[in-house]
């Protein structure tokens, strides 16, 4: 077996403080991965140090601990300018007195590179964003969109190891900003580039990546594929934080038991029902801990809880919203706790609200997390 | 995140452009004025009438003793008073043809482009300096930078003598062309200041995301952008070079004679009207200043 090819990108205990280091790090002991050609996302709530790693990487700002290897080499000491490292502003930052060729032939002016050769790499760069006839025009008669695409190709044009997007698209609504995603993943995979992308969008992050690092609190607090980070999610911080869930807290009543997929806990909701739930990081029998299921996951039925299986909660319909694609139906449990089920249009009649209903889901489904904070 | 760029407070309308328009809440509808359909426009008022009163009042007071002096330069007589006996450009000619005043002129001219130069230079770095990085005793940096705008000229004028003396600095180009640039620097700092208010700081950091050293990108992307403001503060160094009295007084030699400098001594010499002619040209220039600070600030 080959071993794997040395990262691209290496964080190696990277800690950074802000100021007095009594008032903490706002990034904790960092130790992060990319690989060539992926393209990894850093998601997280603002201050929760994506964007500083971002930034560390970038080299305006500097690490207080730690290494950053790029290429196996040691750049964190390095100024920005000699780091040969794209990034992608959410101010786009294009130079408005130069022209749009202009903003995009500067990484090639800087090294050197003769204007004819400059002219043609320009014009390559501009037609990877679709922008070739734009060339002549100032950054200020472009649309947003437009003038973040110039941004793409001004960080991409002198073919850098790496492009830094920092929330690139924060400043779009949302129509162009999905749009500008497709484009994003595309020219990603089209290229092989590799990208590191730093967005507080889950959905964003869901769509564009390769892989996606959570952050919280200066941390990562997991690490994986989309989809394994959606369906699998390490803790509640990320159960709660990437996409939408319902999160029933409750006390752990029995050990685990059952293997591989069947391996399941009981739970006692605060709501008064017992339920299975899939051990994730939830504690001995007596904790509190925290059920979380996926809306779309929940399955509703217009018959008593008693005729549903033992493991059915009986809920009451509190609302039903339309939204297009789908319907919310609102449920209440026994205490007041509220579930969320996402059911597709034209799945059935849907009870009326006020109805008492059952509710229920596979517990491979349900995760059964530690209680957070 | 690092905070933003120290930004110290500085008047905006000596700027090379104006500041960002404050945020105005929007305008909350005008009370509807009660229905008099007899009366369509609305009457001037009392205090709007005073206002407009004020102001002729101030620019003439401001204007008055210019206005009242100019017209002499054109005397067909010699003395200082009207009526004028008739008109004439031969104190023109005479300034013109004059080895008494044509070489102050000059040294004027020349003092004023170096100063305004070494002013606009420098001035251009203490701002650039003092808007991006913050340090301790900013706020005491600034305030000896803008010393020279508050202190009293005579002041400024008796501690450079004291000090170029011993350099060897009196009686040369050297010493009153650096006199007067540490006196039009300020306005250069005030002026690149609220340029660079304008100044996006980002775009720098992009700059060195392109690969830009931290002078190149000062030289290739910040200061394109904050040249109108730099232009005008050099334009206000000049002017305040142009009329500086005191200064030259104490520093110039007889090499050295400035414009006003040679109209302080004309007027003990003798009276000449010539000393009319040479104001004449003086407001002149000033007036195209001026206007170039004028067309400077012009948004684009």
């Amino acid at each position: 077996m080959n071993r794997m090819a040395e990262p691209l990108v290496r964080f190696e205990g990277v800690r950074k403080a802000y100021g007095a280091a009594a008032s903490g790090y706002a990034v904790q002991r960092l130790d992060l991965e990319v690989e060539k050609g992926e393209l990894l996302t850093l998601l997280g709530p603002s201050g929760s140090g994506k964007t500083t790693t971002l930034m560390l990487l970038a080299g305006f700002e500097m690490p207080s601990e730690g290494r950053i290897l790029l290429g196996g080499r040691d750049i964190a000491r390095l100024p920005p300018h000699r780091r040969g490292i794209g990034v992608v502003f959410q101010s786009y930052a294009l130079f408005p007195h130069m022209s749009v060729a202009e903003n995009v032939a500067f990484p090639l002016e800087v090294r050197g590179v003769p204007r004819a050769a400059r002219a043609e790499r320009v014009r390559k760069a501009l037609a990877m964003v679709r922008l070739e006839s734009f060339g002549e025009r100032r950054p200020t008669q472009l649309s947003g969109g437009q003038q973040q695409r110039v941004a793409l190709a001004r960080a991409m044009v002198f073919e850098p190891p790496i492009v830094l997007l920092d929330e690139p698209l924060g400043a779009l609504d949302k129509a162009l900003r999905e749009e500008m995603q497709y484009e994003i993943r595309a020219l990603h995979q089209r290229l092989g580039l590799t990208m590191m992308y730093v967005t507080h969008d889950q959905q964003e992050a869901l769509t564009l990546s390769d892989r996606i690092a959570v952050f919280e609190g200066g941390r990562i607090r997991q690490l994986a594929a989309p989809r394994r980070l959606y369906e699998q999610p390490e803790n509640a911080f990320v159960a709660g934080f990437v996409g939408e869930n319902n999160r029933l807290p409750g006390v752990v009543r029995s050990a685990p038991e059952g293997e591989g997929r069947d391996r399941a806990i009981r739970v006692m909701l605060d709501s008064g029902t017992e339920v299975l739930a899939r051990p994730v990081d939830a504690g001995a029998p007596g904790s509190r801990c925290l059920v979380a299921v996926r809306p779309e996951r929940v399955a509703v039925a217009a018959i008593l809880a008693s005729e549903m299986g033992e493991d059915a909660l009986s809920a009451r319909l509190v609302e039903v919203i339309f939204q297009g694609d789908h319907v919310r139906l609102r449920l209440s449990l026994g205490d007041g706790a509220e579930v969320v089920a996402k059911r597709p249009v034209g799945a059935g009649m849907l009870p009326e609200p006020g109805t008492l209903v059952s509710v229920a889901w596979d517990p491979a489904h349900a995760h059964a997390f530690a209680a957070e904070g | 995140m690092s905070a933003g760029p120290a930004t110290p407070r500085i008047p905006a309308r000596i700027a090379g452009r104006e500041a960002p328009a404050a945020p105005v809440p929007p305008a909350a509808p005008p009370p509807a004025p009660p229905p008099t359909p007899a009366r369509m426009r609305a009457p001037l008022k009392p205090g709007r009438i005073l206002l407009w009163a004020f102001g002729v009042l101030a620019i003439l007071f401001l204007l008055a003793p210019v206005l009242a002096v100019l017209p002499l330069s054109f005397s067909a007589g010699s003395f200082l008073h009207y009526p004028l006996p008739g008109l004439s450009l031969r104190w023109y000619a005479d300034f013109w043809s004059s080895d008494f005043w044509l070489p102050a002129l000059w040294n004027s001219l020349r003092v004023g482009a170096a100063a305004a130069l070494l002013a606009g230079v420098l001035g251009t770095l203490a701002a650039f300096g003092l808007w991006r990085w913050r340090f301790p005793g900013q706020a005491v940096v600034m305030a000896v930078l803008l010393a020279p705008m508050v202190v009293p000229a005579i002041i400024v004028a008796v501690a450079l003598l004291l000090a170029f003396g011993p350099l060897g600095l009196t009686s040369s180009f050297t010493g009153l062309i650096l006199g007067h640039a540490a006196l039009g620097a300020p306005f250069v700092v005030v002026t690149v200041l609220a340029a660079l208010q304008q100044f996006d700081a980002t775009q720098l950091r992009a700059a060195a995301a392109c690969g830009a050293s931290p002078v190149r990108a000062f030289w290739r992307v910040c200061l394109p952008q904050i040249a109108p403001g730099v232009a005008a503060g050099a334009v206000f160094a000049f002017a305040t070079s142009l009329d500086e009295v005191a200064v030259a007084l104490f520093i110039a030699g007889p090499a050295q004679r400035t414009l006003p400098r040679q109209m302080f001594s004309g007027l003990n010499d003798s009276i000449s009207l010539t000393i009319m002619a040479a104001a004449m040209v003086l407001v002149l220039i000033s007036g195209l200043m001026l206007l170039a600070v004028t067309l400077l600030r012009r948004p684009r």
